[in-house]
């Protein structure tokens, strides 16, 4: 069983190094009114790993992405981003921190092409003026031929070749969550956070989603945190695992503590029948 | 032959009253593409630009009724006058900072709400302005002159005589604004497809939360829309103001927008200028064609005609997009 240090990385179960913490929540509590969507929950996210937080529904899955993507701001609690302590702040500055996001229901442009809403992602990598992006000039060209060199490797990667120039509102919904997933990507993020990646995919769009992640993670080095139901996926896929159960942290570690943890087992998985 | 002449004479006119209309419905469709709003105000802001326009530039005290009747002064006219050009520029100022209240005070606290309370909240902001725009500047008519030239042009004139005959009548101000609208059409055509900002503007109108998680800032986004749609209407305030003078029917040309952007497309900033070409050419040939045998004052109507005719077989419009629905 891997043994995870305070503040060095580890090894992975097949074999790869993960590095130090790249973000940091502590005590994390997040009330809507007088609900508590969130209570005291800690936990930390690797250089280089893929961290799943799993647990049944309205277990405050979703609102903790939110509260790391910005779209919540937890009342108590701090979160630390590579050493420093981040400050309440809009959804808009922390995507440009490096933190990307994809949606439970998917939230692309619908009118764009699929390229287009690629390209939307690569936004804050654009530096050059106004007046010589408008008529296309100097340094302008070569920093679009060069976000979209970028974009085209991710659609190569992504395999949607043959659908660069198709209205996102056309796509059937496997689709378009690989165009939510290359959107992200295309910011080069920090931290790649997805929302239910798999959701309502069929076993074929499951396994290529599981790839994709994978790939990702391995070829970019991408540190990727993930919401998911499906526990086979989930098991597969991450190196660590943070289980939460009512806004309760009751699991935290790898996938297979995670299996042999009493608590986890009663509260989610239920009792094992032989 | 005479009468072929006098057709295209008033095909010409009908063409450039219609650049007149678009650039009018461009500032309409502008908004509705970067938030999803349809903006009641946009003819209420051409009038405000004009009355701002015409009060810096002879220099009028703003608010002057107000303050004589609090305070027993007899304020009207600062001792200067201000040259048109720096007019302009303070106007588009003056447009830029309405822009960043509007989002301060009205959008900011209505994100997220259905498109129809955004567009009760523009029909508010309406008469809000209407009225700012009487105790700012007095609710005299005013004559506005930025120095554009006006009247027939004897060129064209002289021109067309010797050529073919017959001398074109056309105004030297409907040329002067087809140029103007041309370069601003292609300016904003520009802004809109090939910059950031102009994607940014394109993502926030599909979908705002997604917009946020690419890092776009709504906030900014949208004073910056409504800055343009400031700048477009303080341009049609110009030319329709030096046009027929700067008064509260100025405002009414927003309602002569309203068919063009059925025709174009609410979505489509070329589907404004085709379209406002249309209704200028159609309702000025149907005039001379078929107003004769109906009794004529047919330019009334014509556009909403058309424009209700265009809603029963092509309800997105020319160029608008198209509505796609998976089931």
């Amino acid at each position: 069983m891997t043994q995870v240090q305070a503040n060095e990385g580890y090894i992975t179960a097949d074999g790869r190094q993960i590095g130090g913490v790249v973000m940091d929540l502590r005590d994390i509590t997040l009330r809507f009114g007088g609900v508590e969507a969130i209570k005291k929950i800690s936990f930390d996210i690797r250089q280089g790993e893929i961290r799943a937080i799993i647990g049944p529904n309205g277990a405050g899955k979703s609102s903790m992405l939110n509260v790391i993507s910005g779209f919540y701001v937890p009342q108590e609690g701090e979160v630390w981003f590579k050493g420093e302590k981040r400050g309440p702040m809009k959804p808009y500055e922390v995507a440009r921190l490096g933190i990307a996001r994809t949606f439970q229901n998917i939230a692309l442009f619908d009118g764009m092409t699929v390229l287009d809403n690629i390209m939307t992602g690569r936004l804050n990598k654009m530096t050059s003026g106004f007046f010589s992006q408008a008529i296309w000039w100097g340094r302008a060209e070569r920093e679009e031929i060069a976000n979209r060199e970028q974009v085209e490797k991710i659609i190569d990667f992504l395999e949607i070749q043959n659908i660069r120039k198709t209205p996102v509102g056309r796509l059937p919904y496997g689709l378009k969550k690989r165009v939510e997933l290359a959107r992200a990507l295309a910011a080069e993020p920090q931290i790649l956070l997805l929302d239910e990646p798999m959701a309502g995919m069929n076993v074929e769009e499951k396994e290529d989603m599981s790839r994709f992640i994978l790939d990702v993670n391995d070829e970019f080095g991408t540190t990727i945190a993930l919401i998911e139901h499906d526990m086979g996926v989930v098991m597969d896929l991450s190196d660590r695992v943070v289980v939460m159960d009512y806004g309760r942290k009751i699991g935290d570690g790898t996938p297979d503590e995670v299996r042999n943890n009493q608590e986890v087992i009663d509260a989610y998985l239920g009792v094992a029948h032989d | 032959m005479d009468q072929l002449l006098f057709a295209s004479e008033v095909f010409i006119n009908g063409l450039m009253t219609g650049v007149m209309y678009s650039l009018v419905a461009l500032g309409f469709v502008l908004i509705y593409k970067a938030s999803g709003v349809f903006n009641y105000a946009q003819g209420v802001m051409a009038l405000f630009a004009a009355l701002t326009l015409v009060g810096i530039m002879d220099g009028q005290v703003p608010f002057a009724h107000l303050i004589n009747a609090a305070f027993g002064t007899h304020l009207s006219h600062f001792s200067w006058t201000v040259t048109p050009i720096l007019a302009i520029l303070l106007t588009a100022a003056a447009m830029v900072l309405l822009a960043i209240l509007i989002e301060k005070l009205v959008l900011k606290h209505l994100v997220g709400q259905e498109p129809i309370i955004l567009f009760m909240a523009t029909i508010g902001l309406a008469y809000f302005l209407e009225g700012l725009g009487d105790v700012m500047w007095g609710a005299n008519i005013k004559t506005l002159d930025v120095g554009l030239p006006q009247g027939i042009s004897d060129t064209v004139e002289q021109v067309t005589a010797n050529w073919l005959g017959y001398g074109f009548f056309i105004d030297r101000l409907d040329i002067w604004a087809t140029i103007i609208a041309a370069l601003l059409v292609a300016a904003l055509v520009a802004f809109s497809q090939y910059t950031k900002q102009g994607r940014a503007m394109r993502a926030v109108a599909d979908d705002h939360q997604a917009a946020l998680s690419v890092g776009i800032s709504l906030q900014f986004i949208w004073i910056m829309v409504w800055s343009i749609a400031g700048f477009v209407a303080l341009v049609a305030g110009i030319m329709w103001g030096t046009k027929s003078g700067v008064q509260f029917s100025l405002s009414l040309i927003a309602l002569k927008a309203l068919p063009v952007l059925m025709l174009g497309g609410f979505t489509s900033i070329p589907g404004a200028i085709v379209g406002g070409l249309i209704i200028g050419v159609g309702e000025k040939m149907f005039e001379f064609f078929i107003g004769p045998l109906v009794g004529g004052a047919t330019e009334n109507w014509f556009a909403y005609v058309l424009a209700l005719i265009f809603l029963v077989f092509r309800p997105q419009g020319l160029f608008g997009e198209r509505i796609i629905e998976r089931v």
